[in-house]
């Protein structure tokens, strides 16, 4: 048996490089042995990304894009398909953890400074993966056509209108229509499940490529190619497979343990997951009162919310567009804000910790305002907020400077059991 | 300082939450348990009783309700079926939808998933919400959904309600009402009745309610077994780094 699984792999290699890609990328791989509970989020979000891709092929086989058939058609999924229930449960639980899992994974980035040089472009690729990530959500949370689905759309297209001269003709453009209708619906549908994964895929692809490159960074943020044996191995380094993959799994359980925990128990999350008000089909006649989009794109949808002044000949609208664009793509420049030659929060000094401590908490009380209704004096917290989210990265050239480091070790000082 | 921004920021959280929950009326504790196979009947017969002449389930089929509900398929066709209707059907009113607009003003809406939209609190609050207002076409209003087009379909059982201006705590234990004229069923009994339909119609809007979480506890029940192999695993593996 043994023999013939041999004879097999190498006719494969004479004409595939199954050993090489193997052995470059899992067996002879080396990462730090020093990776703590942050470092799983990346394995998680890939576990997520199957999910949602298995999980969507089963529910495209029952869906149906069409205005007058979309929110039935989820029923009938709930309903009448076998295991429907749970395959839907799985995908709309599945989209939420998907950022949650996201955002540790970036937060883990921040804390550890695995943006900093020379892993600029894994960051790069990672924030394009992010928005990609976001339209995908966007263009998946239209499809069951609920009151939700159809005004957050609106609401969200109705952004592209604040731009100046072209806002409207585009806003037309991207509807294929006057307003939010089949047309759309269809359209979104097909970016949500062909173009979009594509692009996820292939980014998917491109960040690993890049994180093999450069190797993984560590909690310690020392680099280990600086101290290797004999045989040219990092000495703090560990084959990925079998050391990784084994610890991987039983983080997959755990964290598969949690995600069956919603699926089964709280699949609506009191409201937060799946919207009470996407229950009620879409109805282009009646605006609901409140309209809110999901909870990841909270934090986002307060910034904009918090722009309430004409400005410069500006209007407020176009301000919340603007910030709200801002707050996403001024991820992009982490790299060369940071100014610091530490990599790792365990090293840097007080004013770094604070920083990072305070955007983390703003982030929070924006995604938690943008949930509410506006009144007036969370317009005021969510403007305080939205001021103290941007000095995190316009001051973080002085801060990082000024700050005074912890001296960092060598090599690694911990492991990762 | 990093203590002191933090308290700073929650003074503001609270500010901001302040008034938050001012206006909004509590509901009632609808207290409801799925588990009871007999509460889902008596809500079933209920439903079909009262509430089917107007109200469709248009996701929800007689079959289905049969299977789930433990009830025998020609107790659902002689009691909650239109003759005519399959089995197989879906749960249709047989008014149409004109008529419905010209004697309520809108069309009853269908129920197959408003307790996903309003939750088994509000519609118990709803049901128990009824009290008498002259000026109304109905000649009722309701303390949940004020101005609401439905009729007390369920007077005959209730019976008429008098609004009384409570104080705050009375409004929130539910004591806001006064016994007019008596129905048929004692407040209590009422309250069960009504009960009943609420837990029925928590069911249709999420059949899959009923096998979740015993499926779920299965499931998890699973990953925990494999959660022991996995780490026995890790650690075998794992025993030569230091």
């Amino acid at each position: 048996m043994n023999t013939i699984a041999k004879n097999l792999v190498g006719w494969i290699d004479q004409r595939f490089p199954l050993m090489s890609i193997w052995n470059e990328h899992i067996a002879q791989y080396y990462a730090p042995k020093n990776f703590n509970i942050w470092y799983y989020f990346g394995i998680f979000s890939m576990v997520m990304f199957v999910n949602q891709i298995l999980t969507g092929i089963w529910l495209t086989m029952n869906y149906k894009p069409s205005a007058i058939e979309a929110f039935s058609s989820v029923e009938y999924i709930m309903r009448d398909v076998d295991w429907g229930w749970l395959i839907r449960y799985m995908h709309s639980t599945g989209a939420s953890f998907f950022f949650i899992v996201i955002y540790l994974h970036m937060f883990r980035a921040l804390m550890y400074g695995s943006y900093k040089k020379p892993r600029e472009l894994i960051w790069i690729l990672g924030m394009f993966l992010y928005l990609t990530l976001m339209a995908e959500a966007f263009f998946g949370y239209i499809l069951p056509w609920g009151q939700m689905s159809y005004w957050g759309a609106q609401v969200i297209i109705s952004l592209f209108g604040a731009i100046p001269f072209v806002g409207e003709s585009l806003q037309t453009l991207i509807m294929g229509d006057y307003v939010v209708s089949d047309a759309t619906l269809n359209r979104f549908f097909s970016l949500h499940v062909i173009a979009l994964p594509f692009a996820i895929a292939g980014l998917v692809l491109l960040h690993i490529l890049a994180l093999h490159e450069v190797g993984s960074n560590n909690p310690d943020g020392v680099e280990i190619k600086n101290h290797k044996d004999s045989e040219g191995k990092p000495l703090d380094g560990i084959p990925f497979h079998p050391y990784y993959t084994s610890k991987d799994f039983v983080g997959i359980v755990v964290f598969l343990m949690i995600f069956a925990g919603v699926i089964f128990f709280a699949p609506e999350m009191g409201g937060y997951f799946l919207e009470h008000n996407n229950f009620i089909p879409a109805n282009p006649m009646q605006t609901p009162e409140h309209i809110a989009p999901v909870w990841y794109f909270t934090p986002f949808y307060s910034i904009l919310r918090a722009n309430t002044v004409n400005f410069f000949w500006i209007p407020a609208k176009l301000w919340g567009v603007i910030f709200m664009g801002f707050a996403v793509m001024i991820f992009f420049l982490l790299p060369w804000l940071d100014r610091s030659p530490v990599r790792s929060m365990r090293y840097k000094g007080w004013m770094s910790r604070t920083a990072l401590g305070i955007f983390v908490l703003s982030f929070l009380i924006l995604g938690y305002l943008g949930a509410l209704p506006p009144t007036p004096a969370r317009t005021i917290v969510a403007q305080i907020f939205t001021v103290i989210y941007f000095l995190f990265f316009l001051l973080m050239p002085i801060y990082t400077s000024l700050d005074k480091n912890k001296k960092v070790p060598e090599r690694i000082t911990t492991n990762g059991h | 300082m990093v203590i002191r921004l933090l308290g700073f920021s929650l003074v503001l959280l609270g500010l901001s939450c302040y008034g938050a929950t001012g206006g909004g009326l509590q509901l009632l504790d609808a207290n409801i348990d799925l588990s009871k196979k007999t509460s889902l009947q008596r809500g079933a017969a209920n439903f079909f009783n009262y509430c089917s002449g107007c109200h469709s389930l248009q996701y929800m089929r007689y079959n289905r309700i049969a299977e789930d509900l433990d009830l025998d398929e020609s107790l659902v066709k002689a009691n909650f079926m239109f003759v005519g209707d399959k089995i197989g059907n879906a749960v249709k009113v047989s008014m149409e939808p004109e008529d419905a607009k010209s004697w309520f003003g809108v069309q009853p809406p269908d129920l197959s998933v408003i307790s996903r939209v309003r939750g088994a609190d509000w519609l118990f609050s709803f049901l128990n919400g009824f009290y008498t207002e002259s000026e109304r076409p109905t000649g009722v209003n309701n303390l949940y959904f004020s101005q609401t087009s439905m009729p007390h379909v369920l007077w005959e059982l209730e019976g008429y309600k008098k609004f009384i201006n409570p104080s705050e705590d009375d409004q929130n234990s539910g004591i806001a009402f006064e016994i007019v004229v008596p129905g048929k069923l004692s407040q209590n009994e009422y309250q069960e009745f009504t009960r009943d339909i609420v837990s029925f119609l928590v069911y249709v809007g999420e059949p899959a309610r009923l096998v979740r979480y015993k499926l779920g506890f299965w499931v998890i029940a699973f990953l925990f077994v494999l959660f022991i192999f996995a780490y026995l695993n890790k650690r075998a593996i794992w025993e030569d780094i230091k």
